[in-house]
């Protein structure tokens, strides 16, 4: 993406959350049972949205990458591991500030918790195997199995860490489950500016492995001479 | 008339070779039959592995110092982690083992597919950690006084599929971490993680069972949860691991 769209593209999402923004402090009402912090899901949801959005693309252009061997698909893949890992540390973060205020502790082995937590350890491995290898035509190959291993392990971690959690009673459950109108389409209007957001960083750290590339290939060439 | 003979007899008995590649079982066999033989007479990641297993053992009952209550809650647990420690260096070995004089060159030269070598490897992996188990499982009842001979059939059926899935991952990250430096911390750091719903549901069903006491009630869901696992990694893994091994 050239520069200029890249600025747009931010600009969009900072008037689209400024405008969000807003409405959720000051239009939107105070939840019932939680009073104000409840407006941290308007956060905490999409950023999870987005996250598991990345680690599914970071799978997809994995695989690209092992049929077609462009290492284009590679710093693709990158991209969105390191942007899908930021967002997932979002949710984290925000869900365990939510928790510390409602339910009175940080952290609690819930199924939701613990399985976002494998991702963001599984995704963080990914990033730590990229560091070790020095070849990239061997680091993107080794990194797109990796990838796309744990982004089938996922939902497989996901579902086993809910049954193993619903043998023992829920320290805290999720109030009634449902949300008013109002709530939902916040959720789904700050899902835009948190997309935006992670479209143009994961266009800048492409953009990123790409001048990477220049200049190991520069670098290759001067010691040639 | 006498210079055609010279190539047709070469060619007459170089091709039969090259014409008929071994089957995928045979290959594999063979590539299992050699890592046995070879690792039975190193014995390098056997004995790491075993006296490894006795070490985590041993520490366990200092570091907790358990009932027999305790014992009976965190058996499932114990095991699976001293079996998952033991196994990372039998997979660090398996293709850490081909690096001197260019082994691995010659495997992968070899007229056999990638997928049939990293079966082969699988298998001698697994029949290695499963001889470690059933060893850690004796010194675990002679220390934690438990009487997990009397269901002995499932729970071999329990450590068989367990095993299997932990070694499915293994092996392949092996594979994927053999030219690394820093190869011995990369392969748990990325395999421990992984293997988070199997390891799961193998402690559910070791726990009652590694104590003689009957499968847990929803016995069924940790069996479909493990099978689905080995099944998914396996297929996974046979598809991937050529571009693991040759790029």
């Amino acid at each position: 993406m050239r520069g200029k769209t890249l600025i747009v593209l931010c600009g969009l999402a900072a008037a689209l959350l400024a405008r969000n923004l807003y409405v959720m402090l000051l239009e939107l009402p105070d939840e019932a049972a939680q009073g104000p912090i409840f407006r941290i899901i308007f956060f905490h949801v999409p950023a999870a949205w987005t996250a598991f959005l990345a680690f599914l693309g970071a799978a997809g252009a994995s695989l690209l990458y092992l049929l077609r061997k462009d290492l284009r698909y590679d710093a693709f893949a990158v991209a969105l591991t390191e942007v899908g890992l930021a967002f997932a540390a979002a949710n984290l973060a925000t869900g365990m500030i939510w928790g510390r205020i409602i339910w009175g502790i940080w952290w609690t082995w819930d199924p939701r918790l613990t399985s976002m937590l494998v991702c963001w350890v599984l995704y963080a491995g990914y990033l730590t195997l990229r560091h070790a290898v020095e070849e990239p035509g061997q680091r993107a190959r080794v990194a797109a199995v990796v990838s796309i291993l744990a982004c089938v392990d996922v939902p497989i971690v996901f579902f086993s860490i809910r049954w193993w959690r619903t043998q023992h009673p829920q320290p805290v459950v999720w109030g009634g489950g449902s949300m008013d109108p109002a709530y939902w389409n916040m959720l789904f209007l700050n899902w835009i500016p948190l997309l935006l957001l992670g479209a143009v960083l994961t266009a800048l750290r492409m953009r990123q492995e790409s001048w990477q590339r220049e200049i190991e290939g520069l670098r290759r060439r001067a010691h040639a001479l | 008339m006498t210079a055609p003979a010279g190539p047709s007899a070469l060619e007459s008995a170089v091709e039969p070779a090259v014409r008929r590649p071994a089957g995928f079982l045979r290959s594999a066999l063979t590539v299992a039959l050699k890592d046995l033989r070879a690792e039975l007479r190193t014995k390098d990641a056997l004995n790491a592995s075993l006296a490894f297993s006795v070490v985590i053992l041993l520490l366990f009952s200092f570091a907790f110092d358990p009932s027999v209550e305790e014992t009976r809650a965190l058996a499932g647990g114990l095991l699976w982690l001293v079996f998952a420690f033991a196994g990372a260096l039998v997979w660090n070995r398996s293709f850490a083992r081909e690096l001197p004089n260019d082994c691995l060159e010659g495997l992968l030269a070899a007229p056999i597919s990638g997928a049939a070598l990293y079966a082969g490897k699988a298998a001698a992996n697994w029949l290695l950690l499963m001889a470690v188990e059933l060893a850690g499982l004796a010194v675990f009842g002679v220390f934690y006084n438990t009487a997990w001979t009397s269901r002995f059939w499932p729970l071999l059926g329990v450590l068989a599929l367990g095993t299997w899935a932990m070694t499915v991952v293994g092996t392949l990250f092996s594979a994927l971490t053999v030219n690394l430096r820093l190869r011995e911390l990369m392969l748990p750091l990325l395999v421990y993680p992984m293997l988070i719903p199997a390891l799961l549901a193998a402690i559910q069903l070791t726990g009652p069972l590694a104590l003689g006491q009957p499968a847990p009630a929803e016995v069924l869901v940790w069996l479909r949860l493990l099978g689905a696992f080995d099944i998914i990694f396996t297929a996974l893994s046979l598809a991937l691991v050529e571009a693991v091994l040759v790029g």
